[in-house]
């Protein structure tokens, strides 16, 4: 996109292509966060409704009440904005931001379909992780600035749960990690187009629990009932955002639809085929990764997918939510190190085995044929298995008889000494740029 | 927690926090009203609990005493709202206990077809409100959409849809109006299977378990000690039901119905193949226990209205006339307990001979449910104290008066 708008202006300095492309990319997901929370907020009093044999919003915007949110927001906004007096001033009113900040910020390694992305990072699901776990930040600062004992409780629990969860989730995350043989998201999501048996979700028994272990973590980790206790209504009030009004409390909610939204994105990507359908209509006639209008089609179908495949998953958040009470924090947390953390672990155990012992799948890796994907011109891919391509180590014997692996010198740089030692650090050297420069078409 | 041990290492490595003083209440969420709760916590676990009263008084016994019995009906109504007519019935037959007046069949059996509907009704809202109280709001909406056909029929027979004023000493305002058994008996076909549902969402829930068995456990000693009555003393497992143990003018109402009093005998519940099991983890006296005796009072009750509404419907005699506005009262006392559905709802009544009583009292089952919560609120966490308070489903409008 930095070429097409470096090509409009005719300009040699890139750098304002680059910045109008970001430009274009943050309003683009600053859309998919705000119109989306309206969405799933109108939503959730939908599917509320009708579980509760009642019929939800009706009126406003005319039919089923779509614009319902829309009205409530105007009226956030009109609100008065009001800081307790006990309040950390400053901190109160950056928590909001902060918590948006970061649910918004995961989105820019989210791809919606091929290619579509707004940063395509090798780190991805590493990056969308890391930063999700931000928002505990600003939840545990508008606790502790609001100078409210409730909000205060709620700000230790939620940081005690978001802390206790991140590491069943990470473990449940490895998984189809490993099985891709790469942290690039758009890689992932291409790996498994195809049928509907390329889904990781139907790789091997392991990765078909996975999945569960990765909702249930994903529903604690952005605060959802069953898990909802950092603003348990009827234990905390409102929990941390019981002093919070008009626009800054919706700040808060923006934030936790986002990330309802993100975390079952994510869990499509890994899990399900991402932009991938069941049935690779796209690639049969032949318009997937064609280029031009058609491939453009190609993608925004994918994008439709995708988006089905998270909203399906929010949809099933909201209904646990309709129908579950809620866990206490004692059992939250042994709900998590009891039993999600050794289930996560011991899929994860079981997945590495079924692919090292390369059991079968009916995932197309396992079956011999090449795969179904294409490597797009643009977006870079590792192979899943490299050739090995280091003549420094022997094939059989003492692999450290060369004297112990030292760490890897800066590039460039020479030897100090013509020892035994330096062959095979250069070869580590080789191996490592080998390895980027053969794999980028 | 801070812990009492002679240990040394581990007294070292005890990290001591500070105990804070929280109020639950008056204006909370899952206080039921306007109870006020003084949390003295220690992180999540809470050490001691005070129940603060009198958020809701409003001095209906001192009207009492400036009005005539008859008056006074709309007072009653408004002390435990969810079951306005059991109310009423308590306070007319305390009247009619010391006017020493007989009522008709026919409105006896109309009486227990009102306080065993409005029972069910009560108990619905308390069930539903539990569920909000451990933080599922379904449930809540199912308990009330069959509430409102009960009220429906209410307002058919009344004309009120919570303050009724239908049970009046001598009868009741008016017989019930032409079909409304067959609509009664139609809402109690289709109401009967959707317990199931309530059954699945709450009582066998696996976190509605987890979060309600062993939790708040009341022993049998202690409920009675505590003067607990109604359903938190049944779910301890005594056998005590004033439709069958209460004074004669009350009993005699129940005369020939068959029904059971809910509660744990001998390890089991009153067998019946649709109850759910009592799960393992569940101790006789727990929320879990108080709650269950509600779902089955439930049952109880419906079994009742279908053996009124016979009765009714073949009784002689009329729906009773009520005494007059300014009938004078002989001169004595009379004391009355009725089986109100959150337990033994006493009224007293004292008359110096005029038309007005000298003395009115009124003896809430909710008080002295509620005056337990410090005893087994101890060293829980903070997420078990709405557990705990609404397993008791009290009602402030019935303990501040």
């Amino acid at each position: 996109m930095a070429e097409f708008f470096n090509g409009i202006v005719g300009l040699e300095d890139a750098t304002f292509g680059y910045v109008v492309a970001a430009l274009v990319h943050c309003v683009l997901l600053l859309h998919v966060v705000a119109v989306g929370a309206l969405i799933f907020i109108w939503l959730e009093r939908k599917v509320s409704g009708r579980i509760q044999d009642r019929l939800g919003p009706t009126r406003v915007g005319g039919k089923f009440g779509w614009l319902q949110t829309l009205a409530d927001g105007i009226k956030l906004i009109a609100k008065e904005d009001v800081t307790p007096d006990g309040a950390d001033r400053m901190l109160f009113k950056l928590a909001p931001y902060i918590s948006f900040a970061a649910s918004f910020a995961a989105f820019l390694a989210l791809p919606f379909s091929d290619g579509w992305v707004a940063n395509n990072i090798n780190s991805a699901v590493f990056f969308v992780l890391a930063v999700l776990g931000l928002e505990v930040f600003g939840v545990i600062l508008a606790g502790y600035a609001s100078g409210s004992k409730w909000s205060l409780f709620g700000a230790m629990r939620e940081a005690a749960q978001v802390v206790s969860y991140e590491i069943p989730l990470g473990l449940c995350v490895v998984v189809p990690v490993f099985l891709a043989g790469t942290m690039n998201l758009v890689t992932i999501g291409n790996m498994q187009a195809g049928w509907l048996s390329n889904w990781f979700v139907l790789h091997d028994p392991f990765t078909f629990c996975i999945f569960w272990i990765f909702f249930t973590c994903a529903t604690a980790s952005v605060n959802r009932a069953p898990f909802d206790l950092a603003e348990a209504e009827s234990e905390l009030v409102a929990g941390f955002h019981t002093e919070y009004s008009g626009l800054r409390w919706s700040f808060f909610f923006m934030a936790e639809y986002g990330s309802m939204f993100l975390v079952s994105g994510l869990g499509a990507i890994l899990f399900f085929g991402g932009w991938n359908g069941p049935v690779p209509i796209m690639h049969i006639i032949g318009w997937a990764d064609s280029g031009g209008l058609t491939g453009y089609l190609a993608n925004l179908a994918g994008c439709l997918n995708f988006m089905l495949k998270a909203t399906a998953g929010v949809t099933v958040m909201i209904w646990i939510r309709w129908t579950l009470p809620r866990l206490r924090i004692d059992q939250v947390i042994t709900t998590c190190l009891k039993y999600c953390v050794p289930l996560a672990s011991a899929c994860f155990i079981g997945a590495l085995c079924w692919e090292v012992l390369d059991i079968w799948s009916p995932n197309h890796l396992h079956l011999g044929s090449k795969p179904a994907y294409q490597v797009n011109e643009e977006w870079a891919t590792i192979p899943r298995f490299p050739e090995p391509t280091n003549p420094g180590i022997p094939e059989s014997g003492d692999v450290y008889e060369n004297g112990p692996p030292r760490m890897p010198a800066e590039p460039g740089t020479e030897p100090i000494d013509g020892d035994t030692a330096a062959a095979g650090r250069v070869s580590d050297n080789k191996l490592f740029t080998s390895f980027s420069q053969e794999d980028t078409p | 927690m801070a812990t009492k041990t002679d240990d040394q290492r581990i007294i070292e490595f005890d990290v001591r926090t500070d105990e804070m003083l929280i109020n639950m209440g008056p204006q909370h969420p899952s206080t039921h009203g306007v109870l006020r709760l003084v949390l003295r916590t220690d992180g999540e676990i809470v050490s001691q609990v005070e129940p603060h009263i009198g958020y809701l008084h409003r001095c209906a016994e001192k009207i009492g005493e400036n009005l005539t019995p008859r008056q006074w009906i709309p007072y009653t109504d408004r002390m435990d709202y969810l079951a306005g007519m059991n109310m009423n019935l308590g306070w007319s037959l305390a009247v009619e206990k010391l006017l020493e007046h007989q009522i008709s069949d026919k409105a006896r059996h109309l009486r227990v077809v009102i306080a065993e509907l409005n029972r069910i009704a009560s108990h619905l809202v308390g069930m539903g409100a539990y569920g909000l109280d451990l933080g599922t709001f379904s449930p809540f909406l199912y308990a009330f959409r069959e509430r409102e056909k009960i009220l429906d029929l209410f307002e058919d027979a009344c004309g009120a849809r919570l303050t009724y004023s239908y049970l009046t000493p001598g009868g009741a305002t008016a017989d019930l109006p032409p079909g409304w058994l067959q609509s009664c008996e139609q809402f109690l076909d289709q109401f009967e299977p959707v317990i199931q549902e309530y059954h699945a969402l709450l009582t066998t829930n696996a976190i509605f378990i987890k979060r309600t068995a062993s939790i708040g456990v009341i022993s049998r000693e202690l409920a009675i000690s505590y003067g607990c009555t109604g359903p938190v003393l049944r779910g301890s497992g005594v056998d005590h039901d004033l439709r069958f143990n209460g004074e004669e003018i009350y009993t005699e109402m129940y005369d020939g119905y068959v029904f059971e009093v809910v509660c744990e005998k001998d390890g089991e519940y009153p067998a019946d193949e649709d109850y759910p099991d009592v799960p393992s983890e569940a101790v006789l006296g727990d929320c879990w226990h108080r709650f269950y005796v509600r779902m089955l009072e439930v049952i109880q009750s419906i079994k009742l209205v279908r053996q009124a509404m016979q009765r009714y419907s073949t009784a002689s005699g009329d729906h009773g006339v009520p005494i007059k506005f300014n009938l004078k009262l002989p001169k004595g006392e009379a004391y009355l307990e009725t089986e109100a559905p959150r337990g033994q709802m006493g009224f007293y009544l004292v008359s110096d001979g005029t038309a007005i009583p000298w003395r009115v009292r009124a003896r809430s089952s909710s008080f002295c449910n509620l005056s337990i919560t410090s005893e087994i609120c101890q060293n829980c966490l903070i997420a078990d104290i709405p557990a705990i308070v609404g397993s008791l489903d009290v009602v402030m409008g019935e303990i501040d008066r």
